[in-house]
């Protein structure tokens, strides 16, 4: 039955070229992961430095040695006087205490670890030169998931994803198809256009489902990433994501006749994306003026969207703008791109 | 009943830089059930043409009328009654030789089932190969299953057996014959005389974008006057010129030079050579090389043109 179904023989042969290239899975699937593990990493949220803090030997050291605990977070060492200089120029200590009835605090008040050093210090001294403090202070740590990058993090590179996806899974694949001169072979058949193009949406949207569980039953499993919004609200809008960037994808593929045009455009259109579109960091890092160029790109109203979903539980209303904004770009480049597409 | 296919005044221009000329003014009429080559060199048009046939690209001007059909009018039914195999058609590395032919087969309302294609051209033990992996002739044979999975009324094969070795090439010439044998009717490209001699029921030499010689091999053989040509060069002649005293000769029809030989159609070797040889020696001129062979399609453009089909 289904062998003699058009649009089940083309919809199968793209998911067939798709799971039986290794390096494509692993682009779309392994690469995220990766990414996040990285960067997560790199950008761990870290106990608060230990302070490195030098005392020049001499009269008085031990006494000054023994103001300072462990616990609350220093690290003392003695040093010869001939030493502080270099010790404080190459960072190994944050402070220089030269011990006496009115000690020393050597320092470079550029360096914010080093203010912050001073700061602890004189507490230390104080307390232990037998200050008393007025008030005592409770505190209340609040590092929540939810706040940290990894957070940030994660719908960036899902917008990513679907982004490139859209983008390399139709535009570079079409490209490829044209240059062998099978769209030409496909066209001389009944083959009917709309079946085409539906099968090649339909991948999308299948690998897209695969892409956006992987990456954040992955993210959960590993960095207790908790999506704050419905699951079911990710997902559309991971459709329409899908649908957009296959649009443009579509677009930037409908004319070129060589793998190399093709590949130029997606960079010229995906890079531009990747730096500002807030996948890695804050579109709000760019000056105000660039602003609302940058609002009106597909790939920061969809980061900006998942985000909101994700990290603030955010419902559907709120983000009417922005589904407004990825819906047109993807209406608008699938119009285009039908009116010029080249089949042979 | 209608000509399986019918070209008037045929005309395709290419927009380039200097436009291209690719068929100027191109006449066909292809029988239902024949065999019919399009014989030519390199850029003599024969793709273009063929693609206009197959309703893949639009003619500057000039009518085309498919089993009295046309594509403006009936489209979809032509897309159901032709298959084609391009020239250069790279089908997907990823899916397997049986995929392939189900995919294309799924296109058409009434085609053949997948399997009968694959046996057809002899593909069973490739049934699940991957296509990546077939050899240059074995994808070739998938191109023409793929083109006979929608059991078409006509068969366009644009150079099926180019850059094939021997082997390959009888393996689909054989293919062809069977198809004709069913009655199909196929309209063959190719560059190679003898596939066409042996293929084709009739052929249409095409130079230039223009039909230069039509009728069966055979025909178009017998029209040089004769089926033999003498092949000949001298020792101590630097270059013969005069060609009368050769074409005095009995028997011969026909003489051209050929490099620093003379090539002479005749119908009678046998009476032609000892003429020859006597000619010879009484201008005090001694061969330096002598043979006989078939005259073929190649020998029929040469004597048209001045060219060989394919400059070796
Ligand atoms: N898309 C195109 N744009 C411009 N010129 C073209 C195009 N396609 C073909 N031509 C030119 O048209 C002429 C005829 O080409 P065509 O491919 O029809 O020849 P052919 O007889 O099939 O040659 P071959 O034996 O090499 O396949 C050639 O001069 C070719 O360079
Ligand atoms: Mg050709």
């Amino acid at each position: 039955m289904s062998d003699r179904n058009p649009f089940h023989q083309l919809f199968l042969a793209r998911m067939r070229d798709f799971y039986r290239q290794p390096e494509v899975i692993f682009w779309v699937f392994g690469f995220p992961i990766l990414l996040a593990v990285g960067l997560g990493i790199a950008f761990r949220e870290k106990a608060p430095d230990e302070i490195a803090v030098g005392i020049v030997r001499g009269a008085g050291d031990e006494q000054t040695l023994a103001a300072f605990d462990a616990k609350d977070g220093f690290k003392v060492k003695l040093i010869d006087a001939a030493d502080s200089e270099n010790e404080l120029r190459l960072g190994k200590v944050a402070i220089v205490v030269v011990p006496s009835a009115e000690p020393t605090l050597q320092f470079d008040p550029t360096r914010p670890e080093s203010v912050l050093a001073r700061a602890r210090v004189d507490a230390a001294l104080q307390r232990a030169a037998g200050r008393v403090d007025p008030l005592s202070l409770r505190e209340d740590l609040v590092t929540k998931p939810g706040a940290r990058y990894i957070d940030f993090l994660i719908p960036g590179l899902l917008g990513m994803n679907i982004m490139s996806g859209g983008l390399w899974g139709i535009g570079f694949v079409i490209v490829e198809m044209r240059s062998r001169k099978l769209l030409k072979r496909l066209i001389a058949t009944p083959m009917k256009k709309s079946h085409f193009m539906a099968a090649a949406i339909a991948a999308r949207m299948v690998l897209v489902i695969g892409e956006v569980t992987l990456l954040l039953f992955f993210g959960w499993l590993v960095f207790d990433l908790v999506i704050q919004g419905s699951w079911a609200f990710v997902m559309a809008l991971a459709f329409l994501g899908a649908f957009t960037f296959a649009g443009i994808g579509l677009l930037v593929a409908s004319r070129a006749r060589k793998i190399e045009t093709v590949s130029g455009l997606m960079n010229l259109v995906m890079m531009p994306m990747f730096v500002t579109s807030g996948v890695f960091f804050s579109s709000e890092r760019f000056p105000d003026v660039v602003q609302p160029l940058i609002q009106a790109l597909p790939l920061t109203a969809l980061n900006d969207a998942l985000r909101a979903v994700i990290l603030e539980g955010a419902d559907v209303t709120s983000q009417l703008p922005r589904i407004a904004i990825i819906g047109a770009w993807g209406l608008v480049t699938f119009v285009l791109a039908l009116r010029f597409f080249r089949w042979n | 009943m209608p000509p399986a296919i019918l070209v008037r005044d045929l005309k395709k221009t290419y927009p380039a830089k200097p436009p291209v000329e690719a068929v100027r003014g191109l006449d066909l009429e292809v029988r239902v059930g024949e065999c019919f080559g399009l014989l030519g060199p390199n850029g003599a048009g024969k793709t273009t043409t063929v693609e206009i046939l197959e309703g893949i690209l639009a003619p500057s001007s000039g009518t085309v009328e498919l089993l009295g059909k046309t594509w403006a009018r009936d489209e979809s039914a032509l897309r159901e009654a032709i298959g084609v195999s391009l020239q250069e058609t790279k089908f997907a590395e990823k899916l397997t030789v049986l995929e392939t032919i189900r995919m294309f087969g799924s296109f058409y309302q009434r085609g053949r089932p997948p399997e009968e294609a694959l046996a057809a051209v002899g593909l069973e033990e490739k049934r699940d190969a991957l296509v990546s992996n077939l050899s240059g002739g074995q994808h070739q044979r998938l191109a023409v299953a793929v083109a006979l999975v929608g059991d078409p009324e006509l068969l366009f094969l644009d150079e099926p057996t180019t850059g094939l070795d021997p082997q390959s090439r009888r393996q689909l010439w054989d293919i062809i014959r069977s198809l004709r044998e069913r009655g199909r009717t196929i309209i063959l490209t190719t560059h190679y005389m003898d596939e066409a001699e042996r293929l084709c029921d009739r052929v249409a030499v095409v130079d230039h974008g223009k039909v230069i010689a039509l009728g069966s091999p055979q025909e178009l053989i017998r029209s040089l006057g004769g089926d033999h040509v003498v092949e000949f060069a001298l020792k101590n002649v630097e270059r013969a010129t005069d060609l009368a005293p050769y074409l005095a000769l009995p028997s011969v029809r026909g003489a051209r030079p050929e490099g620093e030989a003379i090539q002479l159609t005749v119908t009678e070797p046998h009476v032609t050579i000892p003429a020859l040889l006597d000619h010879a020696r009484k201008h005090a001129a001694e061969l330096s090389h002598l043979s006989t062979r078939h005259a073929s399609l190649e020998d029929v453009f040469v004597s048209l043109t001045g060219r060989h089909l394919r400059d070796e």
